[in-house]
């Protein structure tokens, strides 16, 4: 009889502590930093062009949020489990991904580039990359898009857990070409180490099969009225310019689509 | 339970299994030949020398195997981007893959293990047999391999068979830089299947066979020790 | 001395390495209690139970030695979440979810559950059998007779064992960061990531690591010394 009262108050306790706050909503993104989109600062507090948009989606909701990072081979199977409300890390809105959860709209949408050693030439077709490995992160649409046109003519591919590990292998010579967002590679290009070994080849032909129709937030199916809510907040922070704002804030005009204002 | 994914998938955990295996017995027999010094040096001394031995083994007892795999994975990446001629020399092929780092990890990390196996070993060995060894006018190499490093061995095989699983639970860290073992196959179909359960346990039935035949093995080989009980 | 990049404040990364050196310590100190508690339950189990109880526990310490902790890591950590929900369930609670660091602790905790049910195991067995015998014929009963002899006894036998499953404890969190936990190694990556010197921050985080192992030994040394006084000093 005790037996029984231990555990349940065993059990109450572990929901007590394992709870933050139950009403804030908890969005995951990748453990790897992904500039300019999030990326963690010296303080521990992430930064970016998605982390801005999700406080003001947020505060858009009347609600309090927080970022978690969560490994983004394992981000999918996580939201299932209900670690967190949702997946606000630049996860594109592909088919595939639609059998298992859903989405929000779309909140932006970016070529997809590759990027290789400034030694090299600028041909990045498929027939004449053969022979050479390019790395790509782990589940990503990159990796879907590189096994279909790339491994098959004789490529090799290189996958890594988190993309900040696949530039450093492309500024070490590990890999010869990288393919990503053009953003988040943009972005690397940028960068110290970026400028002096690498730069772009160009964007790779669409495949909306492969490559998604834009970024949105993941959300389980069942969560249908949190995902409205998301959508009404999109919405209302295009139509407020939230979005030419942060183009603007991190320099990315005229490099992504976002919604309209109107 | 979804296991749609096993016959599509069966090629690619063959050849993760071979990985596995390849990562497994290198490092092993790596780290073991390079354990023997460390844990003679330490019985035989000279002090110093003993010394080294004895704080290398400690580092690498002390600190987890992944830091000391990413350590020299992306440490030794980050100096690859700072010097782009050495991707001119002819070990670039090697230095290019994950693969070398996982050998080279396991291996340091496994001598400095063995190294305090090694050591046990040696001091176990009874000293009369040493004696009789050098009173029969034996060169102290000679002892070495005929009488002590045998006899040393084949008392610490237990241990060794301990240690041998102890490193096939660690090569899955291979999967974190790159290599297709067993964990990196399964991470893959992981990712593209967005099933959890049933590739990870596929992966840890995998691991417990392994361990038995690696029990199996060494039981084997200790049985071929003659010792009279 | 000090570089600035790891000084403490906000520019540099020292708080970061000094923060997720305490997740791993309270990672590590949480489930290293709990494999103790599992591992006492375990080892009777082992010893005293019936074959059903002695079948549960060969399984969970066969099966969790043999497979490697990576992988048993992300079983758990995905098992463990529904397993809590479900659990609640039952009590009427609705599905939480699990704060990662809890869940990193008790994976973790059922790990070392198994091997320290093996410490704890040997441990009893080495007891001589007399000493029992003599307490059951002063008509104690099981619970007396493990406080007041088994227990004791066998403290000073399980202390190498457990004291190395401490360090293997420690040096197991760094595994939880490859699932995304915050604790040292992780901490690690993204700022060697963010900074691009790989080699300075790993090689600080091995010392780090390095340092509390060294520590610790130091303070199992003396815990051995003082639980083995009274005991004849081995040649």
């Amino acid at each position: 009889m005790t037996f029984k009262k231990l555990l349940m108050a065993a059990a109450a306790a572990l929901a007590i502590s394992a709870t933050s706050a139950k009403a804030d909503l908890v969005f995951a993104t990748d453990t790897s930093a992904y500039p300019p989109f999030t990326s963690q600062n010296a303080a521990g507090q992430f930064e970016g062009w998605e982390f801005d948009l999700m406080n003001a989606v947020c505060a858009e909701m009347n609600e309090k949020c927080t970022m978690i990072p969560i490994a983004w081979d394992g981000i999918i199977p996580a939201l299932l489990e209900k670690k967190m409300d949702g997946i606000f890390g630049s996860m594109s809105i592909t088919d595939k991904r639609k059998e298992q959860i859903d989405f929000s709209d779309m909140y932006y949408n970016s070529a997809s580039v590759i990027i290789g050693a400034k030694t090299g030439d600028m041909d990045f077709s498929p027939e004449h990359l053969s022979g050479k490995v390019i790395g790509v992160q782990g589940a990503t649409i990159h990796q879907n898009y590189i096994d279909k046109y790339y491994v098959s003519k004789g490529a090799t591919a290189k996958a890594y857990q988190k993309q900040d590990e696949a530039n450093a292998d492309l500024a070490a010579g590990r890999v010869d070409y990288l393919m990503a967002d053009g953003v988040a590679l943009q972005a690397y290009l940028a960068s110290d180490e970026g400028k002096a070994c690498c730069e772009l080849k160009g964007a790779v032909a669409d495949d909306k099969e492969i490559l998604g129709y834009g970024v949105g937030v993941g959300l389980r199916k069942e969560d249908t009225a949190l995902k409205d809510k998301i959508n009404a907040a999109i919405k209302a922070v295009a139509a407020k310019g939230v979005f030419e704002e942060l183009n603007k804030k991190y320099g990315l005009e005229g490099l992504m689509i976002v919604p309209p204002k109107g | 339970m979804n296991w749609t994914w096993f016959v599509e998938y069966l090629p690619l955990l063959g050849k993760g299994l071979w990985l596995t295996i390849q990562l497994l017995v290198l490092s092993m027999v790596f780290g073991l030949i390079l354990a023997v010094p460390v844990g003679l040096v330490q019985v035989t001394g000279p002090r110093w020398l003993g010394a080294i031995a004895k704080a290398y083994c400690t580092v690498m007892r002390g600190t987890p195997l992944l830091v000391q795999l990413w350590l020299l994975y992306f440490g030794l990446g980050s100096v690859f981007a700072a010097y782009p001629e050495i991707r001119q020399s002819a070990f670039w092929p090697i230095l290019r893959e994950g693969y070398f780092y996982a050998v080279l990890a396991f291996t340091l990390n496994e001598a400095g293990y063995g190294g305090e196996i090694m050591r046990g070993g040696f001091l176990s060995v009874p000293k009369g047999e040493l004696e009789a060894a050098r009173a029969f006018g034996m060169s102290p190499w000679q002892v070495l391999h005929r009488v002590w490093l045998p006899r040393a061995f084949r008392n610490v095989l237990p241990t060794l068979a301990g240690e041998t699983v102890l490193m096939l639970k660690a090569t899955p860290l291979a999967a974190t830089v790159t290599v297709l073992d067993i964990f990196g196959v399964i991470l893959r179909v992981r990712q593209n299947t967005y099933l959890t359960y049933e590739p990870l346990f596929t992966a840890a039935v995998l691991y417990i066979g392994l361990t038995f035949l690696i029990t199996y093995a060494f039981g084997h080989l200790e049985k071929q020790i003659p010792s009279r009980r | 001395m000090i570089p600035e990049i790891l000084s403490f404040g906000d520019k540099g990364f020292g708080d970061e390495l000094l923060r997720g050196v305490q997740f791993t310590l309270l990672i590590a100190a949480s489930a290293y209690i709990i494999g103790i508690c599992i591992g006492l339950v375990g080892s009777a189990a082992k010893l005293y139970g019936g074959p059903v109880s002695r079948g549960v526990g060969a399984t969970y310490t066969t099966i969790v030695r043999s497979v490697p902790e990576l992988v048993l890591i992300l079983i758990l950590y995905f098992a463990g979440t529904r397993g809590i929900n479900s659990l609640l369930g039952l009590v009427g609670v609705g599905p939480v979810e699990v704060n990662g660091t809890l869940a990193a602790i008790l994976v973790l905790g059922v790990v070392q559950g198994a091997y320290h049910t093996e410490v704890f195991r040997a441990a009893i067995q080495s007891v001589p059998v007399g000493q029992i015998e003599a307490g059951k014929a002063y008509g104690m009963g099981g619970l007396q007779i493990f406080r007041r002899i088994t227990g004791p006894a066998m403290l000073p036998n399980a202390i190498p064992g457990l004291s190395n499953l401490w360090l293997v404890v420690i040096k197991d969190t760094a595994l939880v960061a490859v699932v995304g936990n915050v604790e040292l190694l992780s901490t690690t990556a993204s700022a060697a990531a963010f900074t691009k010197r790989y080699m300075l921050f790993y090689l600080t985080t091995a010392l780090i690591y390095l340092s509390i192992t060294l520590i610790s030994n130091y303070f199992i040394g003396r815990l051995e010394t003082r639980y083995r006084r009274g005991q004849t000093r081995l040649a």
